[in-house]
């Protein structure tokens, strides 16, 4: 049934990622004709053979595996810019270069579906492989350093990243918070046991002395 | 484009298309799944987006009939089928939570106000059947002070078997204009959490709660 993912492994699936990501806007340049698109979802089009126009990734990818289209790599990925990325991630412990939102599930589509329009495809592939590694070790490192707090920033973490970290994350706020909250009553529980415990730790010593 | 650029892009391209109805199903949908309670039921977007839906299923008939390009019919069947993905795994979503918290939704009032005519009839059928089963197989059998689908024993001031959301939870969420936010409830030191456009936080549920009910944040 659509929507019935197990709330314990994650909100959503990765294939519910994906399916978000698809509606970002891609450029690729068609080889033929075709009328303007009205989609519910918006208009597209018209398609001219040679004139580069902007569709969302579904519709690329659908176009593109009907050899209808070629894609324009986004500008975010080209080695020159992909390489300071990276480099950039290894050098910063705590802090994560700005990345588009879904750039995970992009490179992943057009890695499938359209090696032959990337320059340099395998360099590409293996600097965002490198750049994931590097990002999500940095989030695992990250969340021991973790304290109570009612609202943690996490800057420029893509949707991929997110989905993967959030069960464990809430759950460790959660706790966090659980603890963190009554701590007056807790407080004064312990406080109380305590006391009785050093009363009672009196009357021992002068026996152990003996 | 510079990285920075087309990061910023793309949001901005959410700010345009945030008035298609389809990018706020996608959002209602979204939201949904990512809240620990049910919220407000969008009736006029899911009215709206069925009529289209109706609407190109019947376009996409005629396509057919009329020997269209099979390529432009394929094509408005895959834009078809994501709506109604969207669509069908919003009021399923719903109705898990329904489910979920039965007897809360239907004793809060401010649930309550959040469901649909025909959730509301849902929800209330449900009920009465899981207090029929309850009641049949298990606590009839009980003695008398335990006989109650909501409260443990009649001592119980408040219906303590009945689970209620977790509001205390934490979520994903990003804003959408600067807000700047009480981080702690009343009583208690105004500490304020503010939230940059386009920042992600992880944060209590509870804080955002009404921020999400008016659109300024999104949940991810």
């Amino acid at each position: 049934m659509a929507g019935q993912t197990d709330p314990h492994t994650s909100l959503f699936s990765p294939q519910e990622v994906e399916f978000m990501a698809e509606d970002e806007l891609v450029e690729i340049v068609p080889n033929m004709n075709m009328e303007q698109l009205n989609f519910i979802s918006g208009d597209f089009g018209r398609f001219i053979p040679q004139i580069p126009t902007k569709v969302p990734l579904w519709l690329a990818v659908a176009l593109k595996r009907r050899g209808k289209c070629t894609f324009r790599p986004p500008g975010w990925m080209s080695v020159d810019n992909l390489t300071q990325i990276l480099e950039a991630e290894r050098e910063s412990q705590s802090t994560f270069q700005a990345l588009p939102f879904s750039y995970v599930e992009i490179a992943r589509l057009l890695f499938d579906h359209a090696r032959d329009d990337i320059p340099d495809m395998y360099m590409v592939r293996s600097l965002v492989e490198d750049i994931r590694d590097v990002r999500l070790h940095k989030l695992e490192t990250n969340l021991g350093s973790f304290q109570g707090t009612s609202a943690v920033k996490i800057s420029n973490v893509s949707a991929m990243e997110v989905n993967i970290v959030r069960p464990f994350v809430i759950r460790a706020l959660e706790a966090f918070y659980k603890h963190d909250k009554p701590e007056a009553d807790v407080d004064r529980d312990t406080r109380s046991s305590r006391q009785q415990r050093e009363a009672n730790n009196e009357p021992r010593r002068p026996l152990r002395q003996r | 484009m510079a990285s920075n650029s087309e990061a910023g892009g793309s949001a901005d391209y959410e700010t345009l298309m945030s008035t298609s109805d389809v990018e706020l199903l996608k959002r209602a949908w979204r939201n949904e799944k990512a809240a620990p309670e049910i919220l407000q039921y969008e009736g006029a977007l899911v009215d709206r987006a069925k009529e289209q839906i109706e609407l190109v299923e019947e376009t996409i008939e005629d396509y057919v009939e009329n020997g269209i390009d099979p390529l432009v019919v394929s094509l408005y069947q895959m834009d078809l089928d994501r709506t109604q993905f969207l669509l069908r795994s919003y009021l399923r979503v719903r109705l898990l939570k329904i489910e979920k918290f039965m007897f809360h939704n239907l004793k809060s009032e401010e649930a309550e106000r959040r469901l649909s005519e025909q959730e509301k009839v849902f929800a209330t059928r449900c009920a009465d059947d899981l207090a029929k089963h309850f009641e049949e197989t298990v606590l009839l059998k009980l003695p008398e002070n335990y006989q109650s689908v909501l409260k443990q024993s009649l001592i119980s001031e408040v219906d303590d078997t009945v689970p209620q959301p977790h509001l205390d939870t934490f979520v994903v969420c990003r804003s959408k204009n600067f807000v700047s936010l009480s981080l702690y409830e009343e009583g208690e030191s105004p500490e304020t959490v503010e939230m940059e456009r386009g920042d992600l936080y992880f944060i209590r549920y509870k804080i955002v709660k009404r921020a999400i009910e008016s659109g300024q944040i999104d949940l991810i």
